[in-house]
């Protein structure tokens, strides 16, 4: 523990606050693909009002949301230039398709909601959401798997030497990353569903989403179970991490306790404590992967010393997050107070902004 | 195709996508909030009917925006693996404010949206006042990145190697202020006169009292900046002329090494006569703009070894129709300030009218050109003097795969905007 104390520096801070900025990117970006999923997946007598109750909870919050994922892209080539251009390199295919699913699932979004077409149309880009929507997190998945399982760091070695499939195909088109993505897009799915039985104001349309929180916590554990199978031949080191290093046991306590509070709280209804349960088990998770895999950002080839920025832009980057921080958070405060809860209140006056 | 020019299509497909919704995103929330402000000041609840109107069209154009801004994010790293890893350590620092301000914008946008009755009056005016804020300092944090890569400054380069970097002093390199006050006049009056000229098309047909204000407050924007954006283009063209010697010889067709040069107007540069044909010349023209001296010795491209030119052509055609389209929005927006001097109502001004319907699309063609001058004007560098472009391309082949992916992508997103903004202008026709 002390040797791992003593090993931060700058670099090793920078490499903790893009893991912080991820985190927040999954549980507020993610949770609005997962609304996506459940658009998906509506159905029921209330099938509409869910759609409604989705719609209207993402409306004001879903671009700012997404822009957590900006700042991890821009703080990593900022600060680990060298792990961005890997990663760009090898994961080339992955990162385009996840592209493709973000402009999808964003201008689907608008264009339902502001579109002034039929009602076919406006079914359409509803689809159009909700399949890009349940697409763009596998692959986010499948980009996180690939660099857990250093399998990125021997194509990087290969390029020019072997075949297109080995290089540009191989790390990211596997078992483990798929399981990856599946894990993922269930933990997205999750935190969806308890943040809708917040949203919603209705018992009926609660309790759908309560049933699907609840059955969305199972597949979490049947991907999550996968994945750690999975992960001892194609990510030993992350393996090794996850299950012998010192912290580990703290970790899988917590995450097993959060996980039980959160099914448990769901079970009694209390969603507030769900919320804060799920969250966390959620976060957990996502932390279980750099933690495994410390020192390196890309295993067996670039510690994040290797692969960090001069010491000066490192402190400049810090000193503006910590400047843009002090704006951005109590804005982002500002902005869920605001529309908290009142999505239903919206979904019922009539949405007067998309008429 | 080689791999490096699907890398360069597909990097300018992208910006020139983004580019004219980045503008609108700059200069809308402006538009919103001077209509609402003048509702809050005169109870006229057409305004107030015409700021929302603004608004839903600006929430679809933003979200374009925002998700084709997130494409060109993660392009650096995916075509442009090796610029990154010389240049992040040093633009990461705009770029990073920059996601900042893009977050603070996003923020207030949904605000402004959706709070209509959730906030007080003046709080939903500050929500609208920020994002216009936020979007002017984006386009100021991103143009920070192009003007480095025009000059870059802030680094030692020693055996091909970047060493005692300044990212501070990159930031504020001899492009900076030129190129952002170029983009900021741009944005205002491409979108101020594009959105005066869908107004005045129907006003031609239908004088309404609705598009009469939308017109007016159009105007408030775009002419004023249409009037201001030659000054800051000779300020910009000056700029190139003391940095960049071989992008003004390329955008003026300049062959020769001379004193007293001539500004050439339209012609064609014929590059392997080295001459520039057909083309009107103004004797003294080039010297005295570029350097305010009619007798200033102006570079031509024959004294720079032929590796390091750019291709001429699209350059200082680009160069002609920016400059033109330019010039004729300032005049339109002369004629409009005329008419107000003379307290005339425009509304009875036929002719203006089907100028500014006419000259709708000038300012996005205007924008298109002239970011084709300052980057392939740059060519064969990434980063002027320091990196070649084609030592930063990713080594994965088949990049025309990702090229032609990404131009159906956004041929379709494009086609989708155009019907919906055309049904939204419509329903109030």
């Amino acid at each position: 523990m002390s040797d791992f104390i003593h090993s931060i520096g700058l670099a090793e801070i920078v490499a903790g606050v893009i893991v912080v900025v991820l985190n927040a990117y999954v549980l507020m970006g993610g949770a609005d693909y997962g609304g996506g999923v459940w658009d998906l997946l509506a159905s029921g007598p209330r099938r509409a009002a869910q759609r409604d109750l989705i719609a209207n909870s993402l409306a004001p919050i879903w671009e700012a949301n997404h822009v957590w994922l900006i700042v991890v892209v821009v703080m990593m080539f900022t600060a680990f230039p060298a792990a961005f251009g890997m990663l760009g390199t090898v994961l080339h295919i992955p990162i385009t398709l996840l592209l493709v699913g973000i402009v999808l699932r964003g201008s689907a979004f608008v264009f339902r909601s502001y579109g002034t077409g039929t009602s076919a149309h406006r079914h359409s880009w509803g689809l159009a959401f909700a399949i890009a929507s349940a697409v763009t997190p596998i692959l986010l998945g499948i980009i996180i798997g690939a660099v857990a399982s250093e399998d990125v760091a021997t194509a990087a070695g290969q390029i020019g030497n072997a075949t297109f499939a080995t290089v540009f195909v191989a790390p990211w088109f596997a078992a483990f990353p798929f399981a990856v993505g599946c894990l993922a897009l269930a933990l997205f799915a999750f935190l969806a569903a308890i943040y809708l039985t917040l949203e919603a104001k209705d018992d009926a349309l609660r309790e759908d989403f309560r049933r699907r929180a609840l059955g969305a916590a199972v597949a979490v554990f049947v991907f999550a179970a996968v994945t750690l199978l999975l992960s001892r031949p194609t990510a030993p080191r992350m393996t090794a991490g996850i299950v012998s290093a010192p912290w580990s046991l703290g970790l899988h306590v917590c995450t097993a306790l959060s996980a039980i509070t959160a099914i448990v709280a769901l079970w009694y209804r209390r969603y507030p404590v769900a919320r804060v349960a799920a969250a966390a088990q959620v976060s957990l998770i996502l932390w279980g992967w750099p933690l495994a895999q410390y020192p390196f950002i890309i295993p067996n080839t670039l510690t994040i010393q290797a692969a960090a920025a001069p010491p000066v832009t490192l402190k400049l980057l810090l000193a503006g997050l910590a400047g843009g921080g002090a704006i951005l958070l109590p804005s982002l405060r500002y902005l869920f107070r605001t529309f908290a809860g009142h999505a239903a209140e919206r979904a019922r006056s009539g949405d007067e902004h998309a008429s | 195709m080689s791999d490096l020019f699907a890398a360069r299509s597909q990097m300018a497909l992208s910006l020139g996508f983004h580019i004219v919704f980045a503008e609108i995103g700059i200069a809308m929330p402006l538009l919103m909030v001077l209509a609402e402000w003048r509702w809050r000041r005169t109870n006229d609840a057409v305004y107030l009917q015409l700021a929302k109107r603004w608004a839903k069209g600006s929430a679809v154009l933003f979200a374009v925006g925002a998700v084709s801004g997130t494409v060109l994010s993660f392009e650096l790293g995916l075509l442009w693996p090796k610029f990154m890893e010389l240049a992040g350590p040093i633009i990461g620092m705009p770029f990073s404010l920059e996601g900042f301000a893009f977050f603070t914008e996003a923020i207030f946008l949904g605000v402004y949206l959706y709070g209509w009755d959730r906030i007080s009056p003046r709080a939903h005016m500050a929500a609208g006042l920020i994002v216009a804020a936020s979007g002017a300092a984006s386009a100021v944090f991103v143009i920070m990145v192009n003007a480095w890569m025009n000059t870059p400054t802030g680094l030692v380069l020693a055996a091909g190697k970047i060493t005692q970097i300044d990212p501070i002093a990159g930031m504020f390199n001899p492009s900076t202020v030129q190129q952002a006050l170029h983009m900021l006049l741009a944005s205002y009056a491409a979108t101020g006169l594009a959105v005066a000229g869908l107004h005045a098309g129907i006003l031609l047909r239908k004088p309404t009292l609705f598009h009469r204000r939308a017109l007016m407050l159009a105007l408030v924007v775009g002419a004023p900046a249409a009037i201001l954006q030659p000054l800051s283009g000779d300020l910009s063209a000056r700029t190139v002329a003391r940095w960049q010697p071989i992008k003004l010889a390329a955008l003026e067709g300049q062959f020769e090494t001379e004193r007293g040069a001539p500004l050439r107007i339209g012609g064609w540069p014929d590059v392997d006569a080295r001459r520039t044909r057909f083309s009107l010349e103004v004797p003294y023209g080039l010297s005295l703009l570029a350097f305010h001296d009619p007798s200033a010795e102006v570079r031509g491209l024959n004294a720079f070894s032929r590796d390091l030119w750019p291709p001429i052509p699209p350059v200082h055609l680009g160069f002609q129709i920016m400059v033109a389209l330019g010039t004729a929005m300032a005049l339109i927006g002369v004629w409009v300030a005329i008419v107000v001097a003379r307290r005339r109502d425009i509304v009875e001004q036929r002719w203006l009218l089907t100028a500014l319907l006419v000259a709708t699309p000038f300012g996005f063609i205007a924008t298109e050109a002239g970011w084709t001058v300052t980057e392939v004007g740059r060519q064969p560098w990434v980063v002027q003097g320091i990196q070649r472009t084609a030592d930063a391309v990713t080594p994965m082949p088949g990049l025309v795969i990702p090229m032609l992916l990404f131009g159906l992508l956004y041929l379709g997103l494009g086609a989708i905007v155009v019907a919906l903004m055309t049904s939204i202008v419509r329903e109030t026709a």
